[in-house]
């Protein structure tokens, strides 16, 4: 019986994955954006300065040649309470040359995001939920000293993430409440993997040009789907 | 000393004036122009939590802390401010200990007695009060010594040596503030940052606080004691009395608006001048401020700017508008002694507006908000101590 009931288990799991799919995509810019900032303030730090030959500037639109946009957060809506985040594998937030290294993050409601600082130099890690459930940590972290760890049980878009010693330091984390979601990265690609077969509104959001996203409805069969999103500056 | 003395009967024992003390006046006014100047540029750099515990500093004791660490970004600036405030701190109550005499002694010697308890008790009811606890007794011991090892002084002339309390009080309920803005950052009271509340009212108390320190060095001056001499009062000729109340109200309000703005920590919500998002009256619909905050690159991480931080910003414009027409009314309607005072006041509000145009054309810039913040400040307590002036002065015949 303990066998068959296996058997039967293992066949579903079997099925379900047989029948899921990749969701890929490119997320492209329309229009110019606003010419970046020179962040003045971090290249006349003593310290901080020293880790940048050129002036550093704002990345708030990383946009490839042929009008790739990273950074883009690209998500299924509608699906809540499937998160995985508590059995999956930490994600790394870093602190290199006085800025966070990557930018823009999403996780898992329940993953673990594991704050590093590669820097020789002090910093806080100020966690800045907007979400009533997240709570909002302020922890010092010494030159190369130990990693801090964080969850965030709500979903939550944009979360803030800052230096208090560092202002100019900010990082995005979007905690979404289920796996099916995935950053664009410098072309502007996604690929959301593993999304069960059926049939979705997915959003692409970017905190600049898309803060409450771009959608479109999208079909996922066995052999996966496609979804191209456009995000207009004006 | 140098000290003039009342020798009759008649008023018992006070001392009519004395050099030193106003001098003293002067260096605690000096001190704390500088500063709600270095906090002004705490608010300025957005480092207002880069140290994110109190009273220690990273879990040093404050007088502890690695120079290092101190030197360390933003912590310099915040570091800064709370050793400054400690010196602050102690000149109050040295100010207050010889405004109020030989007669301030035993009060002292009781109130820091039951704050070095008071503190202790704090400290016994858990983590979440240690930082009061660490305060109140460190200040404690402050006012003990005070109490106990300052000359036997006759007491200044009525009313400063009640001045002198209300500044003693005043500068540990500024002291607790602060410590209670970073400890409560995080806590949010009826949909609002405790950090944000404090931080806004520790911003407007410390120059409440600098204008009083100004008053008890105004009436500490050579100039306050010939006025009230028998050899007779000049009069102001200033039949606009009322307007300098309205005009340092004004200013009061201003400043008010202004922390309020910085508190929110949003950055410019207006970025031009004196345009307003390139209109004289902007859109403020919520298609337009999602528009705004789409092209506006904030350097700090700054939270995104509402339809109701424009208009506190077209309300600071439209205010200053009204306090400069104020001040040159106050100016035109003066005459005799007030009139070159008067004509600095208006020159002051002029910088001042200067200031703030060049805040929002330097996006912002810390030293340049700093500046802002600090002549706001003088011309509050101009405002003020030529409103005491009229008033108390105005109608005076020559003998």
């Amino acid at each position: 019986m303990k066998t068959v009931l296996a058997l039967a288990v293992g066949l579903t799991a079997t099925l379900q994955v047989a029948t899921a799919g990749d969701l890929t995509g490119t997320v492209t810019l329309k229009g110019t954006p606003p010419a970046e900032k020179e962040i003045t303030p971090l290249k006349d730090d003593a310290t901080c300065g020293k880790f940048h030959a050129a002036m550093p500037k704002t990345q708030f639109f990383v946009v490839a040649a042929n009008g790739g946009l990273a950074d883009t957060v690209v998500m299924l809506k509608g699906i809540s309470g499937k998160s995985t985040g508590a059995s999956a594998a930490p994600v790394v937030l870093d602190q290199k040359s006085c800025v966070y290294v990557p930018q823009i993050v999403a996780v898992q409601t329940g993953q673990t995001i594991t704050v590093k600082n590669s820097d020789p130099v002090l910093h806080n890690v100020h966690s800045i939920p907007a979400v009533a459930g997240n709570e909002e940590k302020n922890l010092a972290q010494m030159p190369n000293g130990a990693d801090l760890t964080l969850k965030f049980d709500k979903a939550e878009n944009f979360l803030k993430f800052k230096c208090d010693v560092h202002p100019w330091m900010f990082a995005w984390v979007t905690v979404v409440d289920h796996p099916y979601f995935a950053v664009t990265d410098k072309e502007g690609k996604f690929t959301i993997k593993d999304v069960p077969a059926g049939k979705y509104t997915v959003t692409a959001l970017h905190r600049k040009a898309a803060p409450l996203g771009v959608e479109q409805e999208v079909e996922v069969k066995a052999d996966g789907a496609k979804a191209d999103f456009t995000v207009e500056v004006k | 000393m140098n000290d003039e003395k009342n020798t009759s009967a008649a008023g018992g024992d006070f001392i009519i004036h004395s050099p030193w003390l106003h001098r003293f006046a002067l260096l605690t006014v000096a001190a704390t122009l500088g500063l709600i100047g270095i906090g002004g540029l705490v608010t300025s750099k957005a480092v207002g939590m880069s140290v994110p515990d109190w009273p220690t500093s990273y879990g040093y004791h404050m007088f502890a802390l690695p120079i290092a660490t101190w030197l360390t970004g933003g912590v310099f600036h915040e570091h800064t401010h709370r050793l400054w405030a400690t010196i602050v701190g102690v000149l109050v109550v040295a100010l207050m200990r010889w405004l109020g005499g030989r007669t301030a002694r035993r009060a002292l010697l009781i109130i820091g007695g039951a704050e070095i308890l008071a503190g202790f008790a704090l400290l016994a009811l858990g983590p979440d009060w240690r930082g009061a606890g660490h305060f109140l007794s460190g200040i404690g011991g402050v006012v003990l010594l005070a109490g106990v090892v300052w000359v036997n002084s006759s007491p200044a002339a009525r009313p400063l040596p009640a001045l002198g309390w209300w500044a003693f009080w005043l500068v540990q309920v500024q002291g607790l503030l602060g410590g209670l803005r970073v400890v409560l950052d995080a806590h949010v009271v009826a949909g609002a940052k405790l950090g944000m509340v404090f931080g806004l009212i520790h911003g407007c108390l410390g120059q409440a606080f600098l204008l009083l320190l100004c008053v008890i060095a105004l009436l500490t001056s050579r100039w306050w004691q010939k006025q009230h001499s028998e050899s007779g009062i000049q009069n102001p000729e200033c039949s606009a009395q009322r307007w300098f109340l309205f005009t340092t109200v004004m200013i009061f309000l201003q400043l008010i608006l202004g922390a309020t703005m910085r508190h929110q920590h949003a950055g410019l919500a207006i970025p031009d001048f004196p345009m307003a998002h390139g209109k004289l009256w902007p859109d403020t619909s919520p298609a337009a401020v999602a528009s705004y905050n789409a092209v506006r690159f904030e350097l700090a991480g700054e939270n995104p700017i509402t339809a109701a931080q424009i208009w506190l910003q077209l309300a600071h414009r439209a205010l200053a508008v009204v306090i400069l027409s104020a001040v040159a009314v106050c100016a035109w309607r003066t005459r005799g002694f007030l009139r070159r005072p008067a004509l600095i006041w208006l020159g002051l509000i002029l910088v001042q507006a200067g200031l703030g145009a060049w805040t929002i054309w330097s996006n912002k810039a810390a030293d340049v908000a700093t500046a802002h913040v600090l002549v706001g400040a003088l011309s509050l307590v101009t405002g003020a101590l030529l409103t005491i002036i009229t008033f108390r002065f105005s109608g005076a015949a020559r003998q």
